[in-house]
C-alpha cells in the first residue's frame, strides 16, 4: 500500500564528451556498511587534462575519488558497484592487483604525510620497491621528481633532513613528488591545498598545470577560483550524484542546473 | 554577582568540601611520596656498603665469610632476561600488529584483547606454576633458566602486546593510506613505515615490560631455581637477582644478608634507569 514515492530517473548534465577517457567511472555506485554513498555515478576522465571535482561537503567527491585507486578496500563494510574502466579495463574486477593499479594511479592528501624518514628517501622508498635501480639511477630519479614537483632547488642541500622538518607547502610538494616518482599516469588529489598557506597554494596550482603536459589530475577542491583556474572538466556533486559535468569555463559562467549555479554562486554547500 | 549563582547549595558548604578533598589528596600524595623514598633509604642506606667494583665481578661469598659478589646471579638474570625478550617481545609486537593492523575491531581481535588483558592480570607465581608444569616438570626434569625466561616471556607478552597496539593506533591511517597509495604492500607499509613512525612508542613498551619482569621472584622460584656456578648456558638452573636476594634475605648469616641488600639496591638502581630512559625518550617523542 505505501509505495515509496517514485523519484524522477536522475540524469547527469553533460556538456562535452570526453574522448579515449584514461579513466571511466559507470554507474559507480558505494556504500559504507548499509548507507549508500554514491548513485550511479558517470565520469569520464580526459587524458592530459585537470578534471576538478567540486560539491558541498558529504556530497561524495573523496569517496568517489577513492574508488579510483582502491583504497577504500582496506576497510570492512567500504564497497563499490559498478564498473570504473582504465584502459578499458575494470579496475573493481575481482582479479586487479591492487600494487600495480596504485603505481600508475597516485594519491595526494589534504595533509601532507612525509615518512618519518629523511627526503630522500621519502621519495626513493616506493622506487627501491617497484623499480631495480642502482644507487645512480635512483639517485637521478629521486632528483628528477623532486624537480618535477619544484622543490629540488628548495631541498638539495638537505636530502638527509627529516621529511616532517619541511614547511606544510613543502612537505605536500614532497608527497606529490613521493608520488611522481612511481611515473604514474594519473594523480589523484584530495583537496591537496586546504591545509596549507595561500602561497604554498599558488605554488602547486603552478605545479599541477605543468604536470598535465604529462600526467592526467583529478583534483578535488572546495575553492572555486582554483577550480576555475586549473581545471578543464569540472564535475559537481550532489548527496551522492553527479549533477552536471563539463567544461570548467562554460560551467563557471554558464551552468546549465540550477543546483551548479547555487552551488557556484555560493548561496549553499 | 548574586545573579551569576547556579547553585542553591550554601557556598560556605562548597568551599569546605572543595578545601577537604584538596588537603586529602595532597596528604595522600605525600603518604605515597613518603613511602617510595623511605623505601629508597632504606634500600641505600643498607646495601651501599657492599657496593664495590669486585660486587659485580666475584663469585656469591660462602656462609659467613666476606661479601664476594652477585656476578652470576647477575648474568644468570640478564642472559634470562635477554631470552625472555627474545621470546616475548617478537610475539608481543605482532600480537600489537595483528589487533591494531588487521583485527581492529572484528571479533577475533576482541577476544585475542580480551585474553591479552586477563593474562596481564593474571599473578606472576601462576605463570611460574605453569611454567614449572609445562617445562620443568617434562622431561629432562629439572629447574634450568630457559624454564625461567620462559616464564618472564610469558609475563612480557600482554604487556609488550598492548602497547604495541595502542602505540600503532596513535599513527594517523593517512600515513597509513598515502603508503598504500604509492604501491607499497601492507606488510612493508606496517614494518618500514609504521614501525618507524611508532618507534620510540614500540621501544617504551619493551623496556616497560622488561622493568615489569626485572623484580619477578615468584616466577623463578619455581623455574630457575638458583645456581652456585656461573650460568654457562640456560639448560641449568640458573642463578638470578631476585631468588638471590629471597634466598639470602631469609639466611641466618649476616654477609649474605648484606649481599641480599646490595642486590636490592642494584635492582632499583636499574628500575631507576630505565624509568629516567623511558621519560627521556617520552619526552623527545612530544617534542617532534
Ligand atoms: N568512513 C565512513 N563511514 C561511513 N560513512 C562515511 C565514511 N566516510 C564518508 N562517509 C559518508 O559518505 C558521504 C560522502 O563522504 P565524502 O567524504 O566522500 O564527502 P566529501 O564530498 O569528500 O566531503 P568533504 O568536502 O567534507 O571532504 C558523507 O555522507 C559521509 O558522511
Ligand atoms: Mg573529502
Amino acid at each position: 500500500m505505501n509505495v515509496p514515492a517514485q523519484e524522477a530517473p536522475f540524469e547527469t548534465v553533460r556538456d562535452v564528451v570526453v574522448e579515449n577517457p584514461v579513466i571511466s567511472a559507470q554507474k559507480l555506485d558505494f556504500w559504507y556498511g548499509q548507507s549508500q554513498a554514491l548513485f550511479a555515478n558517470d565520469l569520464d576522465i580526459a587524458p592530459r587534462k585537470v578534471t576538478a571535482i567540486i560539491g558541498p561537503s558529504g556530497c561524495g567527491k573523496s569517496t568517489h575519488l577513492r574508488v579510483y585507486n582502491r583504497i577504500f578496500e582496506q576497510y570492512r563494510g567500504q564497497r563499490a558497484g559498478g564498473r570504473v574502466l582504465l584502459d578499458g579495463q575494470d579496475l573493481l574486477a575481482p582479479g586487479t592487483d591492487s600494487i600495480a593499479l596504485r603505481r600508475r594511479i597516485g594519491m595526494i592528501f589534504q595533509k601532507p604525510t612525509p615518512f618519518p624518514m629523511s627526503i630522500f628517501e621519502n621519495v626513493a622508498y616506493g622506487v627501491r620497491l617497484h623499480f631495480s635501480f642502482s644507487r645512480k639511477e635512483l639517485e637521478r630519479k629521486v632528483e628528477e621528481s623532486l624537480r618535477a614537483a619544484a622543490l629540488w632547488d628548495e631541498v638539495k642541500d638537505l636530502l638527509h633532513k627529516p621529511g616532517t622538518a619541511l614547511s606544510g607547502g613543502q612537505q605536500q610538494r614532497l608527497c606529490i613528488a613521493r608520488a611522481l616518482a612511481m611515473s604514474p599516469d594519473v594523480l589523484l588529489m584530495d583537496e591537496p591545498t586546504s591545509a596549507i598557506d595561500p602561497v604554498a597554494t599558488a605554488r602547486i596550482e603552478e605545479l599541477v598545470l605543468q604536470l598535465k603536459e604529462r600526467l592526467t589530475v583529478v583534483i578535488v577542491t572546495h575553492n572555486m577560483q582554483q577550480a576555475a583556474r586549473i581545471s578543464d572538466h569540472t564535475a559537481f556533486f550532489h548527496l551522492g550524484r553527479i549533477i552536471e559535468f563539463g567544461a570548467t569555463a562554460k560551467m563557471f559562467t554558464n551552468p546549465s542546473h540550477p543546483k551548479t549555479e547555487e552551488y557556484i554562486t555560493g548561496r549553499f554547500g | 554577582m548574586t545573579e551569576l549563582r547556579l547553585s542553591h547549595r550554601p557556598a560556605t558548604g562548597r568551599k569546605v568540601a572543595d578545601v577537604l578533598v584538596r588537603v586529602f589528596s595532597v596528604l595522600s600524595a605525600a603518604l605515597g611520596i613518603f613511602f617510595l623514598f623511605w623505601i629508597l633509604w632504606v634500600v641505600l642506606k643498607k646495601g651501599h656498603t657492599v657496593l664495590s667494583w669486585s660486587f659485580f665481578t666475584s663469585a656469591p661469598p660462602s656462609p659467613g665469610e666476606g661479601v664476594g659478589g652477585i656476578k652470576y646471579a647477575l648474568v644468570g638474570t640478564l642472559k634470562m632476561t635477554g631470552l625472555a625478550c627474545l621470546m616475548g617481545v617478537p610475539v608481543g609486537l605482532l600480537t600489537g600488529v595483528y589487533l591494531a593492523e588487521f583485527g581492529r575491531h572484528g571479533a577475533f581481535a576482541s577476544g585475542v584483547r580480551f585474553c591479552v588483558n586477563l593474562l596481564m592480570g593474571i599473578p606472576s607465581i601462576l605463570v611460574g606454576l605453569f611454567a614449572y608444569t609445562v617445562i620443568v616438570l617434562a622431561a629432562p626434569r629439572h629447574y634450568s633458566g630457559n624454564a625461567g625466561a620462559f616464564a618472564l616471556a610469558i609475563i612480557m607478552l600482554p604487556t609488550v602486546a598492548r602497547t604495541s597496539e595502542d602505540m600503532l593506533l596513535l599513527v594517523p591511517d593517512a600515513l597509513r593510506e598515502s603508503a598504500l597509495a604509492l604501491g607499497i604492500p601492507r606488510w612493508r607499509m606496517i614494518t618500514g613505515i609504521l614501525f618507524r613512525a611508532a618507534r620510540k612508542g614500540l621501544l617504551t613498551g619493551v623496556l616497560l615490560s622488561v622493568s615489569r619482569v626485572s623484580g619477578e621472584t615468584a616466577p623463578l622460584l619455581f623455574t630457575a631455581l638458583n645456581n652456585n656456578f656461573y650460568p654457562k648456558n640456560l639448560s641449568q638452573p640458573t642463578a638470578n637477582l631476585t631468588v638471590t636476594i629471597y634466598n639470602y634475605a631469609m639466611s641466618p648469616y649476616d654477609n649474605w644478608q648484606r649481599v641480599a641488600w646490595g642486590a636490592s639496591l642494584v635492582i632499583m638502581a636499574f628500575l631507576l634507569g630505565v624509568t629516567l630512559l623511558l621519560r627521556f625518550i617520552l619526552k623527545e617523542r612530544h617534542r617532534s
